[in-house]
């Protein structure tokens, strides 16, 4: 066993311990500061977060030259110039010139493996989100490594371009869109403070203070998952639970969702990859 | 179809003045494309649910406070939704009721073909049977609900109602339609009143 197994395989006992405690609100609080425990543990050791394998599995696909153009991703660029990556996560989604749209992370990522590497975008898009207890796909852990690039910084995404500006305003009438056979918007659930879907705590999205506070934690590892999630797939979970179809990756709808979050939570700290229930 | 978008129009233009001061007003066209262009090769039953009813229309529109006329419009339209059981029953089984309150089943794209039926999933927002403490906060408290008003007849009916149907009652209120959406049948929406009134139910004990 290498010592990350051996932590895999602590963290795993540890949270079977944890795990089975409910049902209670009691019960649930003990969860919730068993895992803040944890997140500290986390702090005092980053490379103790099981997503940091995700992130580094993520750096060797950024490195590696691949795709039938048989080049490494070093000359993306992620809106700081070609294969500068560090702070990049913080100052997106923008404007992109060269594709004439504003892109999340994901959604350039998909674009640069695309344009530089020769990879086929179906064939990228085919399997984007990992299932429970499956690795990191490639783009996860993509997203994972450079999203960890920008950790400790804060979000400013740029608003100088009509576009971005555009886009923030299709994210905010986006998450008050009612639609569907329950008639759900992102803010029926997350457009107040203080409440929760049975015990889960909900933030409320368009307050600064609360997005702050949640939206650097994603990429995030999910514990009860055990695999990172994404931006893109955190929203298609949203619309899933909404109970609409299956969105498009990289789509309009979900880079306006994620302009929409990243200016509320401007000036909040990226720590991802985080660590969820 | 036509006289939705003509309703819509109108309800736009008659806001449009408060509207226009807020940054994050952008003309319907453009979302509704964005909506389209995010959701692509679709079947034509999945891409219905894209599309919104006048009533979700406008409460997005308004962000759930529409302006009078709008909200009597909505109440109007709502109520006339509301169909009841043929046999008149509007009590059902307070049993069946609370399996489905606990059960938030039913129509997401992982939930076909369907293996099981489609569930109300109540406690997800409200406090009904107090024992059961996993419960949510979107929602008002419900426990107690039917014994606080005495088990009257007329609360059993206003419960139906708010069940089939809560913007008959409160226009844009975040509660789903789930009578009115075909979500729930009938007789689950008698299961679930007698959850909320039987003088039986955990909810009232």
């Amino acid at each position: 066993m290498t010592w990350r197994q051996r932590l895999l395989a602590a963290l795993a006992l540890w949270l079977a311990c944890i795990g089975p405690a409910a049902p209670g609100r009691a019960a649930d609080d003990a969860t919730e500061r068993e895992l803040e425990k944890y997140r500290q543990m986390l702090k005092a050791d980053p490379w103790s977060n099981p997503g940091q394998l995700d992130a580094d599995r993520g750096e060797a696909l950024w490195r590696e030259a691949r795709g039938p153009n048989k080049v490494s991703l070093e000359g993306c660029d992620l809106g700081m110039g070609a294969g500068r990556i560090e702070g990049a996560f913080a100052e997106l989604p923008r404007y992109f010139k060269d594709a004439d749209r504003v892109m999340d992370l994901e959604s350039r990522l998909v674009w640069c493996m695309e344009k530089l590497q020769g990879f086929a975008r179906g064939e990228l898009l085919k399997r984007p989100y990992s299932k429970a207890n499956q690795s990191g796909t490639e783009l996860e852990a993509l997203a994972t490594f450079i999203a960890s690039k920008s950790n400790g910084a804060t979000f400013a995404p740029p608003l100088q371009h009509p576009k971005e500006r555009a886009a923030l305003a299709l994210g905010e009438a986006l998450f008050f869109r009612r639609q569907g056979p329950l008639d759900f918007a992102c803010a029926t659930c997350h457009g107040d403070s203080g409440k929760r879907i049975r015990l889960q705590s909900l933030p409320y999205l368009s307050k600064p203070e609360e997005a702050r506070q949640v939206v650097g934690e994603w990429p995030a590892y999910r514990v009860s998952q055990g695999t990172v999630m994404t931006p893109q797939h955190r929203l298609a979970d949203c619309y899933w639970q909404m109970r609409l179809p299956l969105i498009d990756y990289g789509s309009d709808v979900t880079v306006a969702l994620t302009t929409y979050l990243v200016n509320q939570a401007k000036g909040g700290a990226i720590t991802a990859p985080g660590l969820k229930r | 179809m036509r006289r939705l978008l003509v309703g819509v129009g109108i309800a736009g233009v008659a806001v449009g003045g408060a509207l226009a001061q807020n940054p994050g007003e952008l003309d319907r066209a453009v979302l509704e494309t964005a909506i389209k262009d995010s959701w692509q090769q679709l079947a034509p039953d999945w891409q219905r649910r894209l599309v919104q009813d006048e009533t979700q229309a406008a409460c997005s529109l308004h962000r759930n406070n529409p302006p009078p006329a709008v909200a009597a419009a909505i109440t109007a339209r709502e109520k006339a939704s509301i169909k009841y059981p043929a046999d008149g029953k509007l009590m059902g089984d307070w049993k069946k009721g609370e399996k489905l309150a606990q059960s938030g089943y039913g129509m997401r794209f992982t939930d076909y073909p369907p293996r099981a039926e489609n569930g109300g999933n109540c406690f997800a927002c409200h406090q009904l049977d107090p024992k059961e403490l996993s419960y949510g906060t979107l929602g008002p408290s419900l426990a107690a609900y039917g014994k606080n008003r005495a088990f009257a007849q007329a609360e059993v009916k206003a419960v139906y109602e708010r069940i089939y149907n809560p913007q008959a009652a409160v226009p844009c209120a975040n509660m789903p339609r789930m009578g009115a959406s075909g979500f729930l049948s009938l007789e689950q929406i008698a299961d679930l009143t007698a959850y909320v009134m039987s003088p039986e139910s955990p909810v009232n004990k």
